[in-house]
């Protein structure tokens, strides 16, 4: 059986999950029923400077019949008076001694405003810290949150102010609202921080009511920037941890990372754990289904785990980032073409349009008698299901045209219908990094990129 | 006149069957819709809706645009999508139907539809007049088709009718719990509204002359229909209730109607199975359908057959009415006879044959049939060409007579006779009628 549990930065807990700072860890309460459930850790919502808050905070993009593919909200840190917070942090941390308490902070940009934070939560029993230099929206306003993490030398100069009086682990939460996540990054190592985590929210406007023309969610007549998150921003998210993964100083400094960003299955978590991550926080997926989730996160890793032979997370962790890499290190020589199973084909002919319209017009439209037929050839004076799926050709694609770009690929409905299968291109690998360093006329004149082309039998469609 | 029993079922008995889908509903039913390419859903049906095309709007939640796409392709939408056998085409032939449940289009299609009739939209305008008259005989769904095409194209459009109201058999034809009388009038008020004349209480060969008519418009359309039920030839057939009358009073006059405790149904088609729902929703007993052939050989669609045994109606198959039962002048049951399948017909399916001795009698005190209509007699009467008994036309819907023609039930010697083939028929002759007419000059 595989061990889930793991050890963040000194930071014991019994499976890799944790509830990211934000209103699912809103108080004690909802932190009780969380690790009841079965939830390894939870980082505490932001606890810091006196705020206030709005209402219609949360906002939410809705696409085909699926609900919240993404959420955004203005909510700010806890409103929730500092002392009730504390009592309430010292009390889950007794009541739960072998689950992950982390609390997050954000107080004014004064080294005696964080002293007094962190010695206040150092207070609690508390396993650990989370810097929130995140969150994009109002306290930003006030020069903290987002506003702190895009400046590196801000991250690094309050990481440093937090570290002089820290004595349990720091973790410093970046911010995705910036050019090169690895900057701000850099500065947390710099500052001696003990590890990182990553995303916090991205920048969004949600939409305008098209009956109001008001910004939707409206408050009061206003709306605005928001943080945004969900299943929507994983990919953006991944990408950020790897390039972390992939940059020689952070990598080099073996901080451990805690990766976030629309996690809601157990599959997503196991992504980011092979691109670095060490621990994973959610928050939209409970926001959406409630604490009970965690069970499939852990049940369903635990079953992929000891499918693919893994022991232990740290054995999965960035198991996958060497192959992270850039346009310029890929083979130009691999070939891959698209296949349709006509077994499992339902003839709903998206492929078609799509390859049609849109891609590199490779898919044909078979008739029976394996004629080329033109869509919306049918004789009008006929009707019924049986003269329509009678008469209705198959799709095929002239895989010696095909680019492989896997638009088919990726429009068709039926699950393995299409396949992108490898073909060897008869020729031997190389880059673009190759033919740059060895042929750097072939990348900036057309006329040898032409010459170049027929020599080593590149048709391009 | 059967003696029988007035019972007191509840009015709302025959309700339309299908509540209208809530707007929560058609937004996940229309978001599941996978949006084919030239789709086989569109291909399917008869009259060729741009199906994802108006699904997609609903998803989109424009109505408006969806309702037109429906109504560009079918001005009959809202009769369509309560009354089409969609089993046998759109969602027969939807794509998920093979793993997953078809897309309901029917009932997406109403919720288009409602939404255009609730909120008085109006979609088309007549073109400027072309000068030309045309003239349609018969209101029904093939009849308001052409008119209101040709009515869109600047013609002007006079409609006779030989009942009171128009709409053909969607008004008093097909029973309410598929289709209300008021969806089935709405239409007609729409097209209406595109200008076209309708003259109610108008017959060719009575108050109206074909000859006349030649000499005023045009161009004439005969979308007349069919005739009465067909005759049985059996003793005591007088007291047999007209299952089209049945169901028509079952619209217009239900106070009024008339159900036994224990009724007969004599046919297995699609109207046979509306005259035992009637009768089993209105109160009978027992509700027995009795059919020379067997299960395979029935006209029924195959989900009208699945329905009307979950009403609970029993079906006698290999049965041939002999003789109606009569006890002092009253419908006692009816006489029977069982038969066996012989060599096919002129039909093309097995030939009942009587076996002797087999004779045995059903008890009910009311006894419809719906066995068929009769081929339309107006095709002797005006000396038209006929084929198996129907109107002759030609791939224009142009019958013998040049510059006539005709569509819908009446012409309907190959396939099945629906609605919706009729809507196709009559937007076809109303293109063939327009080219005619313009090509004139």
């Amino acid at each position: 059986m595989a061990d889930l549990s793991i050890t963040f930065a000194g930071i014991r807990s019994p499976n890799p999950f944790w509830l990211a700072s934000a209103p699912p860890t809103n108080s004690g309460l909802q932190v009780n029923r969380a690790f009841e459930a079965g939830w390894g850790g939870a980082v505490w919502k932001t606890i810091g400077a006196p705020v206030l808050n709005v209402s219609n905070r949360y906002g939410a993009w809705h696409y085909g019949g699926l609900k919240m593919l993404a959420i955004n909200n203005v909510e700010l840190i806890s409103d929730r008076p500092l002392e009730v917070n504390l009592r309430e942090i010292r009390e889950v941390k007794r009541n739960w001694p072998d689950r992950a308490v982390i609390v997050s902070a954000m107080v004014e940009s004064k080294p005696e405003a964080w002293h007094d934070i962190i010695h206040r939560i150092q207070d609690t029993g508390a396993d650990g810290i989370e810097l929130n230099y995140g969150c994009p929206h109002g306290m930003s306003e006030r020069g903290m949150g987002s506003a702190v993490g895009q400046v590196p030398e801000y991250c690094e100069q309050i990481t440093r102010w937090v570290m002089e009086v820290a004595k349990i682990p720091v973790i410093v939460k970046l911010t995705p609202n910036i050019s090169d996540i690895v900057m701000p990054a850099r500065a947390a190592v710099a500052a001696g921080a003990n590890a990182i985590s990553l995303i916090n929210t991205l920048n969004s406007i949600m939409g305008v009511d098209l009956d109001t023309l008001e910004i939707s969610p409206n408050i009061g007549g206003k709306g605005g920037h928001g943080g945004y998150a969900g299943p929507a921003v994983k990919p953006i998210a991944l990408n950020m941890l790897a390039a972390l993964g992939r940059d020689a100083v952070v990598s080099g400094s073996r901080l451990p990372i805690s990766g976030m960003g629309g996690i809601s299955t157990w599959s997503d978590a196991a992504e980011f754990l092979l691109l670095g991550a060490s621990s994973v926080q959610v928050c939209t997926a409970v926001m959406h289904y409630g604490f009970r989730i965690v069970e499939d996160l852990c049940d369903g890793l635990s079953n992929w785990m000891n499918e693919k032979g893994f022991a232990k997370i740290s054995d999965v962790t960035g198991k996958s980032l060497h192959r992270v890499s850039d346009f310029n290190n890929f083979d130009l020589s691999f070939r891959a073409v698209a296949r349709i199973d006509q077994q499992k084909c339902i003839r709903c002919n998206l492929c078609y349009v799509a390859c049609t319209d849109t891609a590199h017009q490779c898919i044909d439209l078979i008739a029976k008698d394996g004629s080329v037929v033109q869509p919306y050839s049918y004789d009008i004076r006929a009707s019924g299901k049986d003269e329509a799926i009678g008469s209705r050709p198959r799709v095929q694609v002239r895989e010696e045209d095909c680019v492989g770009c896997r638009l088919c690929y990726n429009v068709c409905p039926v699950e393995d219908c299409i396949r992108m299968i490898e073909e060897p291109s008869g020729r031997a690998p190389i880059t673009w990094k190759d033919i740059s360093d060895a042929q750097r006329e072939v990348t900036e004149d057309w006329e040898k990129m032409k010459q170049y082309r027929e020599k080593m039998g590149i048709h391009i469609h | 006149m059967t003696e029988t029993v007035q019972t007191n079922a509840s009015s709302d008995a025959l309700a339309e069957l299908l509540p209208p889908l809530t707007r929560n509903e058609a937004a996940v039913e229309s978001a599941r819709c996978l949006m084919c390419y030239d789709a086989p859903c569109t291909q399917a049906c008869p009259t060729h809706i741009d199906i994802p095309k108006f699904i997609k709007k609903i998803a989109t939640r424009n109505l408006r645009g969806s309702a037109r796409t429906i109504l560009e392709s079918n001005l009959l939408g809202a009769t369509c999508a309560r009354v089409c056998p969609v089993q046998e085409l759109c969602e027969g032939a939807c794509v998920l139907g093979k793993e997953h449940k078809p897309i309901a289009i029917g009932r997406l299609q109403r919720h288009a539809m409602d939404h255009a009739y609730d909120n008085g939209l109006v979609f088309f305008q007549p073109a400027r007049s072309t000068g030309k008259k045309v003239a349609v005989i018969g209101a029904g769904p093939a009849g308001l088709s052409c008119a209101g095409e040709l009515a869109k194209r600047g013609h002007s459009v006079t409609l006779f009718e030989k009942r009171n109201l128009a709409g053909g058999l969607s008004t008093y034809g097909i029973i309410r719990l598929r289709e209300p009388v008021e969806v089935a009038l709405a239409e007609v008020g729409m097209l209406s509204k595109l200008g076209i004349k309708i003259e109610t209480g108008k017959e060719l060969g009575t108050s109206l002359d074909l000859a006349q008519l030649q000499k005023v418009y045009d161009a004439v359309f005969l979308s007349v229909g069919l005739g009465v039920t067909t005759t049985l030839g059996i003793p005591g057939e007088e007291h047999i209730v007209d299952g089209l009358e049945y169901i028509e009073q079952s619209k217009m006059d239900v106070n009024n109607l008339a159900i036994g405790r224990s009724v007969i149904v004599i046919g297995a088609g699609n109207t046979a199975i509306d005259c035992a729902t009637i009768a089993k929703r209105l109160g009978a007993d027992q509700v027995i359908m009795v059919y020379r052939r067997s299960e395979k050989e029935m006209t029924a669609y195959a989900h009208e057959y699945d329905f009307i045994k979950r009403e609970g109606v029993r079906l006698l198959f290999l049965t041939k009415p002999v003789r109606v039962h009569l006890r002092n002048g009253v419908v006692h049951g009816l006489d029977c006879q069982r038969v066996s399948l012989g060599p096919p017909d002129a039909s093309g399916r097995p030939s009942p044959q009587p076996v002797t001795g087999s004779e045995f009698l059903i008890p009910a005190d009311q006894i419809v049939k719906a066995t068929g209509q009769e081929k339309p007699r107006l095709a002797s009467l005006l000396n038209l060409k006929t084929n198996k008994g129907f109107i002759q036309v030609d791939r224009n819907f142009e019958t013998s007579l040049p510059g006539v023609y005709a569509g819908g039930d009446c012409i309907r010697a190959q396939g099945a006779a629906s609605t919706v083939m009729a809507v196709q028929d009559g937007k076809l002759a109303a293109g063939a009628i327009h080219e005619r007419l313009v090509a004139n000059g």
